[in-house]
């Protein structure tokens, strides 16, 4: 798993910096992704969840306006019409009074007649009574016997009296089921005065709350003013229970108001007194019910901007690690190319070094050379002894040791000279030959048998001779350090006519490990940190190869051997900058460059 | 055959001027520039084996003064230095395979003192 995740890493995550000076990486590659990361995060987000927020905002304060509205307008509505209902029952009473004179209102049979009557036409009205002024009901048309009844002590009674009309508060009476009273006093022309009182069923009453236009959660009820039900509620409680609310304030006008009872809903309560009445029509509606397609939309908002955000940070993590990357592939190109430049002015150095020795030396050489010559010349062009056999011997020695300094000079001279020359005719015998007389001494101390294996027909080809030979310095002096006492370090070259020759650099040294056999060619990729190794002649000569338009591949097996195999063209093809562009970042940093060195694992021996 | 050897090696010219001697090759020899100009006036030589290096006068400059007297001389640089620049230098005046680097055998001196005679061409 944490394998899995490491795979994603970028390159430069893990990246420290252990070398200094101008080797040192310029940035902190790690600080800079957080910045840029949290810049651009910052930047980009804030704005978004601003404006989400905002609008959220926005959006919910107008749902909620909207449902208050609402709610308020159709209390409003059916205000008029509760007060339109009470205001006919009321005016038909009085159009009775004033129709019916005294008289006629206090015969039975009459008044049974108009009770006929206004339950034919309005509805709603169950009895009939009339009372006189002290009180006693004189008349009455309906199912219960009241004829006599004594009202004097009576509150509505008092209340008519003074008032002239009275609605009483819905209450369950003699019958046992809820109805109110409506009564009205009529004034004689003798200063006398009587009442005609009613009693009103909630039938109507109660089809015209049913009739509202309510949510299933909404719910219609009439209280009255010390807050009893006077209608049956459909969430509440019973009719004559009190309302779960405190009663609401007086006003004229249609009122909204949010509460919450004791679990904890919310509640959106409209109300409305209604005048005249002890009546207040109350519509309560569950908030929740109501906000249900805000939260769908709400769930839409917060879903996009939660999408916005994932989408938003991809695109910066990724375009921040892209850049980043890059920076830190071209940090690593400069320390590359510092160490490269470093690497290439020690070696001038040497050979310059090298050639002033050799200069040096060369001149008196030549004086032993030439001494040593004319006293043989001398023996054998004008003596003829017989003992002179041993001198000549001697200066025979003498002369081809001459000759030996003479061959190690010229090679030194040959090599500071190559470390300046470009392209030219090369022989890959003669440079294979070169080095192995550079590093014939230390194999000869190291016991070990270098063998080559060079074919006499391999053509010469156009390439860098100082390039070449340091190739085959580092292959071999990398053999030398991979082998014990006793190895074998094998050169081969094989040619395919008119298109490349190879040459395969193999020993039987300690191999090279399968996951370090992937990053040998890695600049500052080492395993002899400790010994002083800088982890750069592999990938030099990798990349002097990639100069040359060749190919180098590692095969090798721990504790067998490893076989390094170089491809060099034998036409040169003229490299743009454009694929020296591509070569180096292949050959060092991208990932598939360890494809494309064909690196791979293989016995050498086989 | 005659030859000039110009040196500032004393020790040098003058073993060698002897070992040629012997070889039956009349050989002349000078340790610098102004000596060898002396020389040709007084002598006449078909060939010069030029050191590069010397003082006061270089051996590429000398050869062209003395190509100047001696339109016929032929040339060899025979040099202890291996320098790129006295390289390509020398190489160009007497051709890469009239360049010879000290210590030189001398039968191999000998081959390109007869080479050189015999392609008066490739020696300019």
């Amino acid at each position: 798993m944490k394998l899995e995740f490491e795979r994603f890493m970028p390159k430069f995550w893990e990246y420290r910096d252990v070398a200094s000076g101008p080797f040192r990486a310029l940035f902190d590659f790690r600080k800079i992704w957080k910045q840029a990361v949290f810049l651009c995060a910052g930047v980009a987000l804030a704005p978004l969840i601003l404006m989400a927020l905002i609008d959220y905002n926005v959006t919910q304060k107008a749902i909620e306006s909207e449902i208050l509205l609402r709610t308020s307008r159709l209390v409003s509505n059916e205000r008029r019409t509760i007060s339109f209902f009470l205001e006919e029952r009321k005016f038909a009473l009085d159009f009775v009074v004033h129709d019916n004179p005294y008289e006629t209102l206090k015969d039975t049979a009459r008044l049974e007649t108009i009770l006929e009557n206004l339950k034919k036409s309005l509805g709603g009205f169950s009895d009939l009574g009339v009372i006189d002024s002290s009180g006693i009901q004189i008349n009455y048309a309906g199912p219960y016997r009241l004829l006599g009844v004594d009202y004097r002590r009576h509150d509505w009674f008092r209340q008519v009296m003074e008032k002239g009309v009275y609605i009483s508060d819905v209450f369950l009476g003699l019958r046992n089921a809820p109805h109110f009273v409506i009564a009205v006093k009529h004034l004689l022309p003798n200063g006398d005065s009587f009442i005609l009182r009613s009693s009103l069923d909630m039938e109507r009453f109660q089809k015209i709350l049913s009739q509202m236009e309510l949510e299933p959660s909404g719910d219609a009820v009439i209280i009255n003013r010390s807050g009893v039900l006077q209608t049956p509620s459909r969430y509440f409680h019973d009719i004559f229970s009190r309302i779960p609310f405190a009663i609401p304030d007086f006003s004229s006008t249609t009122q909204v108001y949010q509460t919450s009872d004791s679990k904890g809903r919310i509640y959106v309560i409209g109300y409305a007194y209604i005048v005249d009445t002890p009546f207040i029509l109350m519509v309560t509606k569950q908030k929740n019910e109501l906000m249900k397609p805000w939260f769908k939309t709400r769930l839409h908002l917060v879903a996009f901007l939660a999408v916005s955000i994932v989408g938003i940070l991809a695109v910066i993590i990724g375009v921040a690690t892209y850049l980043v990357n890059h920076m830190y592939m071209a940090d690593q190109k400069r320390v590359m190319t510092l160490h490269q430049v470093e690497y290439a002015n020690k070696l001038a150095s040497i050979g310059r070094l090298a050639a002033g020795v050799a200069h040096e030396i060369n001149n008196p050489l030549a004086i032993i050379n030439e001494k040593a010559g004319l006293i043989k010349d001398i023996l054998t062009f004008q003596s003829d002894c017989a003992a002179d056999t041993k001198l000549v011997g001697l200066l025979d020695s003498i002369l081809s040791s001459v000759e030996r300094c003479g061959a190690i000079t010229r090679r030194l001279l040959g090599f500071a000279r190559h470390m300046e020359v470009r392209i030219q005719k090369v022989s890959i015998r003669d440079i294979i030959q070169d080095v192995i007389g550079f590093l014939g001494k230390e194999a000869e101390y190291k016991s070990i048998v270098v063998s080559a294996d060079i074919p006499e027909d391999v053509p010469e080809f156009e390439s860098d001779r100082g390039k070449l030979q340091q190739i085959f310095l580092n292959l071999v002096n990398n053999a030398f350090a991979a082998m014990n006492e006793g190895g074998h370090l094998k050169i081969a070259v094989a040619a395919i006519p008119d298109k490349s020759v190879s040459v395969t650099v193999s020993d039987d040294g300690c191999g090279i490990s399968d996951a370090d056999l992937k990053r040998v060619f890695e600049p500052f990729f080492t395993t002899k940190s400790r010994t002083g190794g800088t982890g750069l002649g592999l990938s030099i000569t990798y990349g002097l190869v990639q100069e040359l338009g060749g190919d180098i591949q590692v095969e090798s097996a721990v504790g067998k051997g490893t076989r390094f195999i170089v491809t060099l063209p034998l036409i040169r093809e003229p490299q743009t900058s454009e694929q020296k562009k591509d070569g180096f970042d292949k050959s060092r940093f991208s990932d598939d460059f360890v494809k494309s060195s064909q690196a791979r694992r293989a016995n050498p021996e086989e | 055959m005659r030859v000039l050897l110009v040196d500032d090696e004393e020790q040098l010219v003058s073993t060698l001027a002897e070992r040629l001697e012997l070889r039956g090759i009349h050989a002349g020899w000078a340790t610098g520039g102004e000596e060898a100009l002396e020389r040709v006036k007084s002598e006449t030589f078909d060939l010069a084996v030029l050191d590069v290096k010397m003082p006061k006068i270089s051996g590429i400059e000398l050869k062209k003064r003395l190509q100047v007297l001696c339109p016929a001389m032929k040339f060899i640089f025979l040099t202890g230095h291996g320098s790129e620049e006295d390289f390509t230098a020398g190489a160009a005046e007497a051709g890469s395979d009239f360049y010879l680097i000290k210590p030189v055998k001398i039968e191999a001196l000998l081959e390109k003192m007869n080479e050189v005679m015999r392609h008066p061409g490739k020696s300019i």
